[in-house]
């Protein structure tokens, strides 16, 4: 039953762009058509996951004429925790598309990005549904493909289809190593089937586990893998990257988390290499996100950022298993699966604000921003509600999750065990060394995108989307609040995705009681309560003695004018500095000798060190050696036919 | 108590200087007096800049509730509340810096970079510091890791909490904008931190800053001061030792600042990461 409303869900998702492709290009009533479809999808799968939590069943298993296929699906804690998550984002994005990528204003390709787009929600729900491997890779391969054919929606322009070329040779790379990971699991097992029943050897579980790091973790985006991921969050719709950086690159992480669920007895370097990982990520994702000019390819280094945070969860919990220890399991896997729901939902919501921006102001640089607050109030308090809420902050969502990270790393700090106390007391302060970035990036990034005075004609001309753009982002505030005030809700919820993902743990301690949920809670309300008041206590004290308005204090200048504010690049230049070693800034400093300098001007820039600095050049150089072995290739029919032979005979004279 | 701190300190200053100095009071009497002025706010600011304050000062009254004071359970105290007391202070910081930017005024906007660039050097630091109390006391909750155990943690890793405690006060000094990291008294926007955030709020609102700026001294210090004097005993008497540790605490930052001159920008992430390294110093040695 659950599992039927969920693959009733998902059926609806894919159909759901195909009547508008039948229509003619300036049609309204396809979109429409797409958004009713979707949403009555969502309500229908999202039912059959909520349903699957409270009453676990045993899951559908049919025959397939695949070899070694089954279509075999279940709905257990993990899945549906993955499963609500896609359809509320991809539901609310479709919603929010109708005004933001109106099919009027976009005829040539509003029904391609609307097909896909429906093709990529269902290709994610099967995959985090599938119980065998060939299921799984048929939902990977379309989620996939269907990513990159809307994430170059604009494929008119150069930037877009290079972007693309990137996300695809990512893509085509994580599905080989996936291939060569189940391959192992196959040749270990017997079986194509998740349901592991035989123990795996030392070697082929090592192997399965490296295979799936680079996999899952390209398609997560950790560093050093996320070459592909800022371009693409930036240059796809604003709803698309909502999708991707919320949902799409999670499914990285269901695939490692569902992976590693296979092995009861992990090593402790797992652990600790998924902790490391997730530091590196942590820090460095961060420090990238505050060098950057352009406020969406901020946010996609922030899900680089986010996904290091949530692999630092995971860590915790492998080291856990390997220790016997269900506390630490419980915290680390709750905390990151906490974590990527609540990520799922704050991107989202940033990147809906953005759009919004976007879609004002037609430009994506920040500092050709400013004062958008006044003009796009709504917005702009999304994107506050999202900031606070990425920062970690309490009474929002992120404080809870991150909560549960920090409890698992000075749990395991406090432990006595040989050099296990090591990856606590490291990975906390990182931990706080992450907060305290992102506080720092998104206090530039709102103070400069929505604060003071417009910069530009492009801020200045801005005026607030309509409402359909608006309820989206509302609801996904909402549901920012709800998890932050309310976080015990979710601890039954957590508790059945940690039993589901350990079995031996089952009896295990609830979260509710490893976590000071209700004192957060309380805390929570409390603390919206004393603000509040204070609020309330400044009006009466504002209307009692009415302010004087006035000009802001200049020092002294005669006439400071919009330009001379605080930039984000100025902002950031310290930051910038500390991390150069790893950024490597670009900059050009004016040359200002003399009496009478020159017109001159500053620029700094901060490429991806990673694919600018390394893959492209090495790219390049693989380019100019293949080149060499050009003149195999004749173009000719015949020398192809010659090739075949040849290697046939070869081929039989080989033993 | 958080404004006497200010007093004191200023009366040590004085001292140092030959001077009289203000009566031990005058915080309060400034504090009071901008509350009864009027508001007077630029045309480009929102409703943000009004919240600045606000939050600044609801958050550092919540972290003060989380602190236990001179040994005794605090308020509210549970499993991990040491990481609500730095997200809190968090929360206060992001409201404050987004007050700023909202005057659109480049001085208030530098400050505010200072404030979050050394905050992400100080932050470290601090959960390094409390990474060595959790492992010394076996707890995650500031009520049992400052609380009454205290004593015998010394006796464990005493070498870490020296450590630890010098290099909370160095945190200390920058969070609250002391001499060696900012002047609070200087007269130059531009090497300003705290003060030039607040240059636009003005009456009420910077009351309310004042404020939340001495709670925040006063529960940083409170900190310090449990590690340095971890009396565990009779309730009043441990009462009056807080107290009297905390005078001391406000005489010893009236020292360095009348002693020391206030670092240049450029070094103070160098003093910070110090800190930093200090702590983590700590943990090594409670590794064993």
């Amino acid at each position: 039953m659950n599992e039927w409303l969920v693959i009733a869900g998902t059926v609806l998702a894919a159909a759901s762009g195909v009547p508008s492709v039948f229509e003619r290009r300036e049609g309204g009533r396809g979109e429409r058509v797409a958004a009713q479809l979707m949403v009555l999808g969502a309500l229908c799968a999202i039912t059959g996951a909520s349903l699957a939590i409270a009453r676990p069943s045993t899951g559908i298993d049919l025959g397939w004429s695949v070899p070694g296929g089954r279509f075999a699906v279940r709905v257990d804690g993990i899945s549906a925790l993955f499963v609500i998550q896609t359809f509320v984002v991809s539901a609310l994005g479709v919603v929010y598309g109708l005004d933001y990528w109106k099919q009027a204003a976009h005829p040539r390709d509003g029904r391609k990005l609307r097909l896909f787009y429906g093709f990529m929600t269902a290709g994610m729900v099967l995959l985090a549904c599938a119980r065998n491997t060939m299921l799984f890779m048929v939902g990977w391969e379309i989620m996939a493909l269907a990513a990159f054919l809307t994430l170059t929606s604009q494929d008119d322009q150069r930037s877009v289809r290079q972007v693309g070329y990137v996300y695809m040779a990512a893509t085509r790379l994580a599905t080989l190593s996936l291939f060569a990971m189940f391959a192992v699991l196959f040749s270990a097992t017997g079986s194509f089937d998740f349901a592991i029943a035989v123990p795996i050897s030392g070697s082929a579980s090592t192997a399965i586990f490296l295979l799936a790091i680079i996999g899952f973790g390209l398609k997560a985006g950790v560093m050093p893998m996320h070459v592909w991921l800022p371009g693409a969050h930036a240059s796809a719709p604003s709803h698309v990257s909502a999708l991707m950086s919320g949902v799409l690159i999670k499914m990285g992480i269901y695939g490692l988390v569902r992976v590693c669920s296979f092995f009861p007895h992990p090593p402790l370097w797992w652990g600790e290499l998924v902790l490391a990982l997730g530091v590196g990520s942590g820090v460095l994702g961060v420090a990238f996100a505050i060098g950057q000019h352009d406020f969406k390819r901020l946010l996609a280094y922030h899900s680089v950022e986010n996904i290091g945070i949530i692999y630092m969860g995971i860590g915790v919990a492998l080291l856990g298993r390997s220790l016997g220890n269900g506390a630490l399991v419980a915290l680390g896997l709750g905390g990151a699966l906490l974590h990527v729901w609540n990520h799922g939902l704050f991107k989202s919501l940033l990147f809906l604000s953005a759009g919004s921006v976007l879609h004002a102001t037609h430009t994506r640089e920040i500092d050709e921003l400013g004062g958008l607050g006044k003009r796009m109030p709504w917005s702009s308090l999304g994107f506050l509600v999202g900031a606070v809420a990425i920062c970690g902050l309490p009474p929002l969502n992120g404080f809870v999750s991150e909560l549960l990270v920090y409890l698992g790393l000075f749990k395991s700090a406090a432990l006595p065990q040989g050099r296990l106390w090591l990856a606590g007391a490291l990975g906390a302060p990182a931990l706080a060394l992450i907060g305290a970035l992102a506080l720092a990036c998104f206090v530039k990034v709102y103070g400069a995108m929505f604060l003071g005075e417009p910069r530009t004609h492009y801020a200045q001309g801005a005026s607030e989307s309509p409402g359909s753009m608006l309820g989206p982002m509302g609801v996904l505030a909402g549901l920012c609040v709800l998890v932050g005030l309310l976080p015990w809700l979710v601890a039954p919820v957590l508790d059945r995705v940690v039993h589901s993902w350990a079995a031996e743990f089952a009896g295990a301690q609830s979260l509710a009681v490893l976590a000071p949920l209700s004192w957060v809670s309380l805390v929570g309300a409390l603390l919206v309560v004393g603000l509040l008041a204070g609020a309330l206590l400044v009006r009466r004290n504002l209307r009692r003695q009415a302010p004087t308005q006035t000009g802001t204090w200049d020092c002294g200048y005669v006439a400071p004018g919009p330009t001379m504010q605080y930039s984000s690049s100025s902002f950031a230049q310290t930051l910038v500095g500390l991390f150069s070693w790893a950024l490597r800034p670009k900059v050009t400093n004016p040359d200002t000798r003399g009496l009478f300098p020159p017109h001159d001007a500053f620029t700094s820039h901060v490429d991806d060190v990673v694919l600018d600095s390394i893959l492209i050049p090495a790219a390049e150089a693989g380019t100019r050696a293949a080149r060499r072995l050009k003149w195999v290739q004749r173009g000719s029919m015949q020398a192809y036919l010659l090739y075949i032979l040849l290697t046939l005979i070869v081929l039989f004279f080989w033993r | 108590m958080p404004l006497l701190l200010l007093g004191i300190i200023g009366k040590t200053k004085a001292a140092f200087a030959g001077r009289v100095g203000p009566p031990l009071l005058q915080p309060y009497f400034d504090v009071i007096k901008l509350l009864r002025k009027g508001s007077v706010f630029s045309r480009t600011t929102t409703w943000v800049f009004k919240a600045g304050p606000v939050v600044g000062l609801v958050t550092a009254l919540f972290a003060a509730t989380l602190m236990p004071l001179g040994g005794h359970l605090a308020p509210i105290s549970f499993e991990g509340d040491l990481v609500l007391f730095a997200y809190l202070l968090g929360l206060g910081r992001f409201f404050t810096v987004v007050a700023a930017l909202d005057t659109g005024s480049s001085f208030e906007g530098m400050g505010g970079a200072r404030e979050v660039t050394f905050s992400c050097l100080t932050e470290p630091a601090l959960f390094f510091g409390l990474i060595v109390l959790t492992r010394l006391s076996g707890s995650l909750s500031l009520s049992t890791m400052i609380g009454s155990g205290l004593g015998q943690a010394w006796y464990h890793g005493g070498a870490s909490l020296v450590l630890v405690a010098a290099s909370l006060f160095i945190v200390l000094l920058a969070e609250t904008c002391r001499i060696p990291v900012d002047d609070p008294n200087t007269h130059l926007e531009l090497t300003m931190i705290h003060e030039v955030m607040v240059l636009d709020h003005g009456g009420p609102a910077l009351g309310l800053i004042h404020y939340a700026a001495a709670l925040k001294l006063f529960v940083l210090g409170a900190i310090v001061v449990r590690i340095a004097v971890p009396y565990g005993g009779n309730l009043w008497v441990g009462w009056g030792v807080f107290a009297l540790g905390m005078v001391l605490l406000a005489v010893l930052i009236g020292v360095v600042e009348s002693t020391m001159a206030r670092l240049r920008m450029a070094q103070v992430p160098i003093l910070l990461v110090a800190a930093c390294l200090l702590s983590a110093f700590g943990v090594v040695l409670v590794a064993r």
